[in-house]
Formats: structure tokens, C-alpha cells, sequence
């Protein structure tokens, strides 16, 4: 591991600075996690009178559950959906703005903000927006596209409504790495290209876009983590898992069948089962970070 | 960046940036005009794009039925809490792993890094459970080791040692759980190392002990990164969601975002969708000045990140 060349040598103060940071990542991390995996383990009621040690009857049952089976193809087309749609969006925009240089920094602003809004509260803009009697969007799409539109019992129609809602948050996220990376871009790569006679659309997929793909992979996963877990707001606050637990993504299946149910050991397995996931893309991610160093340096 | 007069790409390039920070703006704008109309035209289909004159009347409605003046109050003694103790638990952190060689250090990086792994969300009863009693499994190894019957013995009547600590419904419990973060301390790890060796040997040379270095400084030079991240972090714990609505069941202690809930028009309720909005806009309006008036700081914070 990297080191200082020049550093303090004392016996007593490094650990003292670091407890804090050590002491609440073992109460609230650790000591959770292992106490998570052990009762995925386990049997109990609901009282906690009595655990039975059942080895992995609980992931058994979890992966036999069409409800479950049900939750994960629900939250990959869920984070499939969001991050096409803020991806394509963002990149769009990004594009777009690095064009026109001299008001890159007002578009900017005009593009940020929505980022600083909970995930919660940009679901309800769009329960809003989206409501079948009041919402705008609602009766644009009724007269227009003719189609009888209610997010509230139509179980596609309540899906469209929170990928729109995620996306809509995060385009701003991703706009701000695209614009990032673009402007990283060495320009005497994009002017060698136009002068060997390529169009702007030709140098945008021959070189910004090869360019960009550890901003494109970065974004992707930082979209994928947020849709399976932060979207938590949007889907609590909005639809809870409805209508017939189309929008039940896997991150709010935890908390309802843990929290709400009560179904210890099927919660704990279920969170067993997010945290492998988190391992992997967490591990793939440090995987292709190293591959990056050779792009940039 | 103009290689060569492009003017009909120009053109479209103006266009969709001006569509695009529409589409982005539309639904605020939306819910803006909902928020200045009256129940009535707020009702009515389609609603009216035309500002009314309810803005102040909606505000003042949403404010004192939703309680927002204590669920704000709450929202921002956490976000502030959360700020500043991942800041000072991250700086203090990072400055242990870069500055000193000891034996644990490797192990202590380690321990650090894998919490990127841990979000809240994949614990979430365990870590509710920890929080109910803060020395549960200190209750355990003392039950385990029959220390109760012990104490009785010593004490020569029986006496049940209960370690009941809750942080639930509490400020310390909304903030604690939430403050120690691997980001923040890669972010000041990575920025240290990029620090000149000779600032510390220098230090060292001039007698400086460790802290002294630390204050005078590290700290100093930390300045841009501690103001990016103490936007990052403003807006990540104004916005949390599952944390609080687990631990808190006092709606004296519930947070903006959680409560705004109860502002929903259900279906049997009038559609008081302009309370809704306008109690909306209250929710968003700390963090969403904070990125826009701290923007620099937001954006390199940000990108930094990914590095």
C-alpha cells in the first residue's frame, strides 16, 4: 500500500484517530452484517422466542418464491430502464453542452439541480405529473395517444412512472461526469480528426465516445447501485411496491417482508443476496479502475 | 469547441440543450404554478399553466399541516450532523493511514474500504436492532458468560444487569450510524497523497509534533475538498430516506423528506395537490440552493470522486 516517504511516528495517536471511524464502522456496519448473514441462517418467529439453525433453507425457499423471482426481474428491467434512459440522456446533454463552450457554465446550472432532490420528492413531482385525473403528462397521453392511463392500477403504467422519476434525478448525475469527461478530452485529438476530413458525428463515435467509456462504465455503475438502493424514496413514497407488487424492486421487498412482515429469516437472506450483488459490482468497478489508469495517465 | 462552421449542427445543438433544460425544468415548473393556484383550479383539467395568487396562502398551509417547521428543523440538525462528522471522522482517518506507519494500518484501510460495500440498505434490521440497544452484544457476551450469577454471588442478592442504550427517536441515532463513510475518507487519503513530502518533513525539522502539522497545515490545504464534500454531504443526509423512517416512530422526530408523505392527497381526501407541491418545494429549497450557489465546489467534489 502507498505510503508517505516522510511521516510521525507515534505509538498511541494514529490508533486514536482512527477509533472513531473504526468504532462506528464496527457497531453499524460490521457487527450488522454478520448478524445479518447469521439469521439468513436461521429460523425464528416473529418474537424472537425461539431460532432453529436451518443452514440455507431460507435462500431455498427465497429462490422457489415467484414472488421473489418476480422482485428481481422487476428491479433489473427497473435499473435496465433508468440507466438507459438517464445514460442516453445525460450523455445527450453533455454532448450537446460541450459544443457550445461559452455558456457551458449557465447550462450547467440549469441542468444540476435536479440532483439535490430526494429521490422521494421527485417521486411525487411525478405522481404529479403523471396522476390520472390531475396530471398533465397524464392527459397528454390520454388525448393524444388515446391509451386509458392509470399509474395507480395499471401495473406497466405505475413502472414507466418510477423509472421516469429515478431518471429524471439522475440525468443530472450523469450529465455532470459526461460534461466532465468530454471537457478531459484532449481537443488537438477532435481537431487532428477534422482535419483528416471526419464529420463531427464520425468523431463522436470513432474518438469521444471510445474516450469516454470509463466515464460510461463509472456512470452506469454508480446508476445501477442508485436504482437498486436509493430508489427505496421514490417506490416507499409513491407506489409501495404496487399495483400487485409490480414495482416491488428488491431493496424495498427487504424492508417490507423484514421490517413490516417480520419474516426475519427471508429478510436476512434477502439481504444476504443484495450484498453479494454490491460485492461483485463493487469488485468489478476496483477491476476496471485499475484498467483506467492507463486511459487518463 | 467549434473545429470547423457547423451552422445547421449549431442550430440543433441550441435547440436541444433548450428542449433538454425544459424537460429537466418541467416538472419543478409544474409543480411551481400548482403551488400558486387555489384547490379549486388546481383541480380543475387540465390545469391552468398560468400562475395564480395562492403561493404564500399554500405555503403557509403546507407549513403548518405537515409540522415542516420541526420536521425542517430535524432535516437539518441531521444533514449538518451527518456533514460534519463525516468530515472530521474522515479527516482524522485518512490523516492516520497516510501520516503514521503502525502495524494495524493495512487492517484498519481494509476495514475502511469494505464499508463501500455495506450501504444501509443490505442491513437493515441488524443495524435497527444495534441501534434499539446500542450494547446488545455486550448484553450477550455478559449473559454468555453468566456474569449476572456472579455479581448476585458478590453482591449477595440477585441483581439482573440490564445494557439498555436506545438511539432510536433520537438526533445521536439519525447522525451516528451514517457518519463513518469510506468516500470521504479515500477522497482526503488520495488528496494527502498528493501533498508534497517536504511540507511534512519540513514540520518534522521545525519540531512540529503530529497535530500540530494536522492544524496548521494539513487542515489548510484541505480547504476546497472539505468545501466540496460538506456539499455532497449536506445533500446526501437532507435527502436520506430509509435510515430515518426506520428509527424514528415520533413524528416530532421525523425528517421533511419522510413527512411529506402526509401532505399526499389520498383518494378519498379533496385533491390538495397545490399543498402537496407547495410543501414539496419547501422540502427541496435547502439542498437545491446549496448545489446551485455552491456549484464549483459540488462539481469538482463530484468528479473527484470517481478518481
Amino acid at each position: 500500500m502507498i505510503k508517505k516517504r516522510s511521516y510521525f511516528k507515534s505509538r498511541s495517536l494514529p490508533y486514536l484517530l482512527i477509533l472513531p471511524q473504526v468504532l462506528i464502522t464496527l457497531t453499524f456496519f460490521y457487527w450488522p452484517a454478520v448478524q445479518g448473514v447469521v439469521s439468513s441462517f436461521q429460523l425464528s418467529d416473529p418474537f424472537g422466542l425461539y431460532t432453529k439453525f436451518v443452514w440455507f433453507d431460507n435462500f431455498i425457499a427465497l429462490f422457489k418464491d415467484p414472488l421473489y423471482l418476480k422482485s428481481i426481474a422487476t428491479t433489473l428491467f427497473f435499473s435496465g430502464s433508468v440507466a438507459f434512459v438517464s445514460i442516453t440522456f445525460g450523455l445527450f446533454l453533455a454532448t450537446m453542452a460541450n459544443r457550445v463552450l461559452k455558456v457551458t457554465t449557465l447550462t450547467r446550472t440549469l441542468l444540476i439541480w435536479p440532483y439535490a432532490i430526494a429521490p422521494a420528492i421527485s417521486g411525487i413531482l411525478w405522481l404529479f405529473l403523471l396522476h390520472p385525473s390531475y396530471g398533465v403528462v397524464a392527459i397528454f397521453i390520454e388525448d393524444f395517444l388515446g391509451i386509458d392511463w392509470n399509474p395507480l392500477l395499471q401495473s406497466s403504467h405505475a413502472m414507466l412512472m418510477i423509472v421516469m422519476a429515478s431518471a429524471w434525478k439522475n440525468v443530472s448525475y450523469n450529465f455532470v461526469f459526461f460534461l466532465a469527461g468530454l471537457q478531459a478530452i484532449p481537443h488537438s485529438l477532435i481537431e487532428a480528426a477534422a482535419m483528416d476530413g471526419a464529420s463531427p458525428f464520425r468523431r463522436f463515435w470513432t474518438i469521444t465516445f471510445p474516450l469516454l467509456s470509463p466515464t460510461m462504465f463509472f456512470v452506469t455503475v454508480m446508476t445501477i447501485i442508485f436504482s437498486f438502493f436509493e430508489s427505496f424514496g421514490i417506490i416507499h413514497a409513491v407506489t409501495q411496491g404496487g399495483p400487485g407488487g409490480s414495482t416491488n424492486i428488491l431493496v424495498y421487498k427487504v424492508y417490507q417482508d423484514g421490517f413490516i412482515g417480520l419474516n426475519l429469516g427471508s429478510s436476512s437472506a434477502q439481504s444476504v443476496v443484495l450484498m453479494s450483488l454490491i460485492i461483485l459490482i463493487t469488485f468489478l468497478q476496483f477491476k476496471y479502475v485499475e484498467r483506467k489508469v492507463q486511459y487518463t495517465g | 469547441m467549434m473545429v470547423e462552421k457547423t451552422p445547421k449542427l449549431d442550430l440543433f445543438t441550441y435547440g436541444a440543450l433548450i428542449l433538454g433544460i425544459i424537460a429537466v425544468g418541467f416538472p419543478i415548473l409544474y409543480a411551481i404554478i400548482a403551488a400558486t393556484l387555489s384547490l379549486e383550479e388546481v383541480s380543475r383539467v387540465p390545469m391552468s399553466m398560468i400562475p395564480g395568487d395562492q403561493l404564500f396562502n399554500n405555503l403557509h398551509q403546507a407549513w403548518t399541516q405537515g409540522d415542516l417547521g420541526t420536521q425542517l428543523y430535524n432535516s437539518f440538525i441531521m444533514a449538518s450532523g451527518i456533514t460534519l462528522g463525516k468530515i472530521i471522522v474522515s479527516l482524522f482517518g485518512a490523516f492516520s493511514i497516510v501520516y503514521f506507519d503502525y502495524r494495524l494500518r493495512s487492517v484498519a484501510f481494509a476495514a475502511v474500504f469494505c464499508t463501500l460495500m455495506l450501504p444501509v440498505e443490505v442491513r437493515i434490521l441488524p443495524t435497527y436492532e444495534m441501534a434499539a440497544n446500542l450494547f446488545g452484544p455486550l448484553q450477550g457476551i455478559w449473559d454468555a458468560l453468566g456474569l449476572n450469577s456472579i455479581v448476585s454471588w458478590f453482591a449477595g442478592h440477585d441483581i439482573e444487569v440490564n445494557l439498555d442504550f436506545s438511539l432510536l427517536d433520537s438526533y445521536a441515532g439519525l447522525i451516528l450510524p451514517l457518519t463513518a463513510s469510506a468516500t470521504c475518507t479515500f477522497l482526503f487519503r488520495q488528496f494527502f497523497l498528493t501533498i508534497p513530502e517536504e511540507l511534512c518533513e519540513a514540520a518534522k525539522m521545525d519540531g512540529a509534533s503530529p497535530m500540530t502539522f494536522f492544524w496548521r497545515i494539513l487542515l489548510p490545504l484541505s480547504k476546497t475538498n472539505i468545501a466540496a464534500l460538506v456539499v455532497i454531504e449536506f445533500v446526501y443526509g437532507w435527502n436520506q430516506y430509509l435510515w430515518p423512517l426506520l428509527i424514528t416512530t415520533d413524528p416530532k422526530m421525523t425528517t421533511a423528506v419522510i413527512g411529506l408523505k402526509s401532505l399526499l392527497p389520498s383518494p378519498e381526501d379533496p385533491p390538495d395537490w397545490h399543498i402537496a407541491m407547495a410543501g414539496a418545494l419547501i422540502v427541496m429549497l435547502p439542498p437545491v440552493l446549496v448545489v446551485i450557489f455552491m456549484q464549483r465546489w459540488f462539481v469538482k467534489g463530484l468528479v473527484e470522486r470517481e478518481k
